[in-house]
Order: C-alpha cells, then structure tokens, then sequence
C-alpha cells in the first residue's frame, strides 16, 4: 500500500503550480482516513484481541474491575484446555473437515462441469435448485434427520455429520466452481478438441491448470464452514464424535464460566480458521458470494 | 445458455435420435451424483417433515404417534409464543442485516482509498467474521458484555452505566450486537468488491468537471453499488435467519423467550419439549415463508449479476 502512494507521489511528471493546493488537500484527508481506518479496524478487532490476552492471563488475573493490560503471561490455560481432553474434539472436527471437503470437491467439480463448460440443457434450473437447498432452514430438517439417524443407530457417528457437511457445502461449491470453470478460455477448449484430445486429456491437461486455485479457494471455504459448524454437532452427536464447537459448549454447562479458561478454549478453536481466512482473502469475497463477485 | 435448436419433423430417423439421447446423457451424467445426493440428503428430510407435522407425536411417549391432520398448522397459529418468535426472528433478521450493510458500506468506502497500512486494516476488519460463531457468541457473553468483569461495562462505567447487564436487560439487542460485528465484514467484502469494479475514468471525469464528492457518491457510486448492496442484504438475510449459535450460546432464548427466534424455538420443542408434530408444522411454516421471500430476491439478483458476467 505505502509502495503505491509512494510512487504515485514520486512520479515523473511534476505538477503544474494550481494542482498542489489540490493534492496537499488530499493527502490530509488520506491521513484523516487513515486515521479512521485505523481506529474502525483495531475497534472491530479488539474482541479477538482480548479473547487471546485473556488466554494467557491467570483466572484471577481475567477476574478484574478494570481490565488488566499489564501481567506476566503464563500458558497454565492452555496446558488445562489440552489435558481436559480437547484432542479427540479436535481430531472429530478436522475428520469431518477434511474428508467433508473432498466429497465436496468429487462431487460438484463433475456437476459444476456440465454446468458451465458442457451445458446441459436445463442449467438454470439446476443452479437455482442448488442454491435453493441453502436457503431452506436446517431447523425444520432436523426432525427426521434425528430421527433417521437414530434409527440407523447413526447418532453420535462421525460420518453422520460428514455426510450433512458435505450437502450443506456442495451448493456453494457448485456455484463457485462454476464460476471458475467459465474462465476457461474457450480457444483452448476449442484447441484441443481440433487436436482430436480425448475428454479425460482436455479436462486434465487443459482446464485443470486453470481451475486449480479455484478448486483450492472452493475447499477452504468448505472447510471454513464445515469446522465451524455447530447446530448438526450439537444434536446428532453426544461424546464419540463431538466436534470442537460442541467441546467449547461444555464451559458454559458443566465447568461454570472461567474467563481465562474459555479464551484459551475458544483461541484455539478459532485460530486455525481465522489464519486460513487472513490468506484466503481474496477467494474468501468469491466463495461467500457464491461465485458472483470476482 | 446453449440455444436448443427446434427438432425438424420427419427429418430424423430413428438411430439419430437414439444418438442425440445418448448424448444428451452423456452430459448429464456428470451432474447426476451431486444432484441426486442433494436431493436426498436436503429434500428427503423435508418431506418427511411434512408428513411429521399432520402427526401427534411426543419422543418420550412410544405409541403416542397418531395421524391429527392439520391440528398442528391450527395449534402453531394459536401459540402466541411462536408469533412472538417469529417477530423477533424478523427484528433480528432486518435488524443485524440493515445495521451491519450500512457499517460495511462505511468501511469500505474508507478502505477503497489508499492510506497506510490499508492492507493491515483490511485484514483486521474481516476477522470478526472468520471467528467461530460459537466461540464469538461465549466471548460477547462473558468478556465483552459481562456485567461486572466485560469491557464494554469498563468502558461505559465512567458514563454512569456501570454494571449493567446487558443479557438480561437487552437480552435481543446483545444477540444483535454480536450479530452485526460478525456480519459487517461480510457486507464490507462484498461492498469493497463492487467499490473496486467501479470504472475509475468516469470517476476521475466526474472530479474534473468540479462535482462535489458526495454528488459522486449518490448519482454514480451508489447506483453502481445496489446489485451488491443487494446481493449482501439477500445472502445475509439467508444466514441470519437461521441463525441459531448466538441465540443458544448467549441467552438460551431468554429471559422467557425475549430474545428467542424461530430456529431456536423449534429446536426447543423438537428436543427440549420432544413435540414433533409440532415442531415438525413450524418448521414448515418457516419454510414456506423462506420460500417466497427468498425465491424472488435470489433470481433477481444473481440473474443481474450472471448478465453482466455475459456482457463482460
């Protein structure tokens, strides 16, 4: 950012005598607005922020009328939330992350194909159904998902909630993979199949490079949702195959609220996403639009 | 989309149209896995519900399962509870979605010029909405909101508003609050993209021939923002409807059911009071409303944007 000002102030061209007045009004009100960037920003991020000071304070140290700024960190929190049994929790979430994600991926890249690049005929009609399924509320599926599931003696069962994230992430993986499969070139298509290519060569030779940072922007989105995910979790699961959401439910039930102990908690629980989401920026605007936005 | 042609009568013999069907599935047959799986995993449920809500069925009771017809629909449109449920799912829903859209649109516009470290800024603002919704939910509960040890009591308490408990007093306001500040960012994002599309020649034209800033901002800026002020409201309004973290993990829906909207609610009868009949027409009820408000809103919105993605 300070790179682009810089040059911009640096150019070659000077600036005719009536325009400086102009510019210097400018860069004040660029410093206003940073300014007020600044303050928004560290505003909406001082939660967070307190959540991880917290994480290393004592609980006598979190219990205070006037918020501590100044202590000695310790780790004691962290090393409770680890030995009180978080791991299986974790080892749950990233299960149903990860192998939700690629069922995602195997089933939309096929569908989001012969939805862009080879057409069926009813296209529109099959993307407003994907993308209907999301706006129908989960809560009046639960019932029979509940009660199917424990008829098929499938509740507190991992792969039970594989199989819902997977439904509940393909219509937003559809609709962004298609997004990217539009940008293939069409010449290229037309390239190799003047070359006489078989289809299984042109998918893989041509159109993968050029979905591939599509199809790892669709999966992080995937496994954002998927890892936080918490009403499925929280009903269809009991002790075996809890994910870490339904763990951080424990401290408001059984252990009382311990500030310290929470934020350690939840620090741990969040981390993960919020440095995929820092990196993924960009994907992340495609992803939660559903492909619309570029 | 693919133009079909018109089939030409009495042209095509028999083994060309055995061909073209062939072919047509062979295009489809990609489609079909995720299809299908859709419809089983999503529709399946909800036709099932729709068969639990004409039943009189409590959980713990074995054998109480009988056919009632349409009670359930009369039952849910007497229950004066669910209508204050379904008020407050509509406060909630306009609320956080309008509230958090016009803080986005502020942002964004602070961010699309360049200051420095915008970058770093940009990264902190999208935060709150990468946090866990439950984990985000617990920590409004206890260290923003607290009565005693929060900092928004630290930070009030010189005002005069000291120990005040929010959860209790303004127990749907403090679910919205935590609402709008994962939100927002959501809304900046999408208003920043379209911001960033925005042709800066006709911009810098507009500057030139001496038009005020904020003349530019309402005769050009926004006109060009409302397809993704739109698509934000829309996509917004299909998560917060559902919302049911933040509800559960800060008030349990209380105090009473002050602050409990419609999934939570339903959830409440369905596994706390073991009601599935009953929960089962509520939940149709919301269904069907979710489906007319949002039907029409979605196609406008992503045909908008699917024909500038054809004209571009």
């Amino acid at each position: 950012m300070s790179a682009d000002s810089m040059t911009a102030q640096a150019g070659p061209v000077t600036p005719a005598p009536e325009y400086t007045g102009a510019r210097k009004k400018r860069r004040h009100n660029s410093l206003t607005l940073g300014i007020v960037g600044w303050v928004v920003g560290i505003l909406f991020f001082f939660p967070v922020l307190w959540m991880v000071i917290t994480s290393f304070k004592t609980e006598a140290q979190a219990y205070t009328n006037t918020p501590r700024v100044i202590f000695s960190p310790t780790l004691s929190e962290y090393k409770t939330v680890f030995s009180s049994g978080l791991w299986p929790y974790v080892a749950n979430s990233a299960f149903a992350t990860i192998v939700s994600t690629i069922l995602v991926l195997v089933l939309a890249a096929p569908c989001a194909f012969a939805l862009s690049l080879r057409p069926v005929k009813k296209t529109r009609d099959v993307l407003f159904f994907f993308i209907s399924t999301k706006m129908l509320p989960v809560v009046a599926a639960i019932i029979p998902i509940y009660i199917a599931a424990r008829d098929l003696h499938l509740l507190d069962n991992i792969f039970t909630l594989v199989i819902l994230y997977t439904a509940m992430n393909l219509p937003i993986a559809v609709w962004m993979m298609r997004s990217f499969f539009l940008e293939v070139p069409g010449e290229l298509l037309e390239a190799a199949e003047m070359d006489g290519a078989p289809l299984r060569r042109t998918v893989v030779e041509v159109i993968l490079p050029v979905v591939a940072p599509g199809v790892a922007a669709t999966a992080l989105i995937c496994c954002i949702f998927s890892w936080n995910e918490f009403f499925f979790a929280v009903n269809l699961t009991a002790t075996r195959a809890a994910t870490v959401p339904v763990f951080l439910v424990g401290f408001i039930s059984s252990e009382g609220l311990y500030f310290a102990q929470l934020a350690a908690a939840a620090t741990v629980a969040t981390l993960p996403v919020i440095l995929i989401g820092w990196v993924a920026q960009r994907q992340l605007v495609r992803g939660l639009s559903f492909g619309a936005i570029k | 989309m693919t133009a079909i042609a018109p089939p030409v009568a009495g042209v095509h013999h028999v083994g060309a149209r055995a061909d073209r069907r062939r072919q047509g599935w062979v295009r489809r047959a990609p489609l079909l896995p995720a299809l299908v799986f859709t419809i089983i995993i999503t529709q399946l449920p909800f036709l099932v519900t729709l068969y639990y809500s004409l039943l009189s069925w409590s959980l713990v009771r074995p054998g109480s399962r009988h056919f009632v017809g349409f009670g359930n629909y009369v039952d849910v449109f007497e229950d004066s509870q669910f209508r204050t449920t379904a008020l407050n799912t509509v406060i909630m829903t306009v609320g956080t979605v309008l509230i958090a859209m016009v803080i986005g649109v502020l942002l964004a516009l602070v961010l699309d010029q360049k200051f420095l470290g915008r970058g770093v800024v940009r990264t902190l603002l999208i935060t709150p909405f990468l946090v866990m919704p439950v984990a985000a939910a617990l920590l409004w509960k206890t260290m923003m909101l607290d009565p005693t040890f929060g900092i928004v009591d630290f930070v009030l308490r010189p005002f005069g508003i000291g120990h005040f408990d929010w959860l209790s007093s303004f127990p749907l306001g403090s679910v919205m609050i935590e609402m709008i500040w994962q939100w927002t960012p959501f809304m900046m994002l999408l208003v920043l993209a379209g911001l960033q599309s925005q042709p800066k020649d006709i911009l810098e034209a507009a500057r030139c021939d001496g038009a005020k800033p904020f003349a530019i901002f309402r005769e050009l800026t926004l006109p060009h923002l409302r397809r993704y002020i739109e698509l934000g409201v829309v996509l917004g309004a299909i998560y917060v409807i559902n919302e049911f973290d933040a509800v559960y993990m800060m008030t349990q829906g209380g105090p009473g059911i002050s602050s409990a909207n419609l999934p939570f609610y339903i959830y409440q009868r369905a596994f706390l009071g073991f009601q599935v009949g009953q929960a089962a027409a509520m939940g149709v009820v919301v269904v069907v409303a979710t489906i007319i408000i949002a039907t029409f809103a979605l196609r406008l919105i992503f045909t908008s944007f699917s024909g500038t993605e054809q004209a571009a």
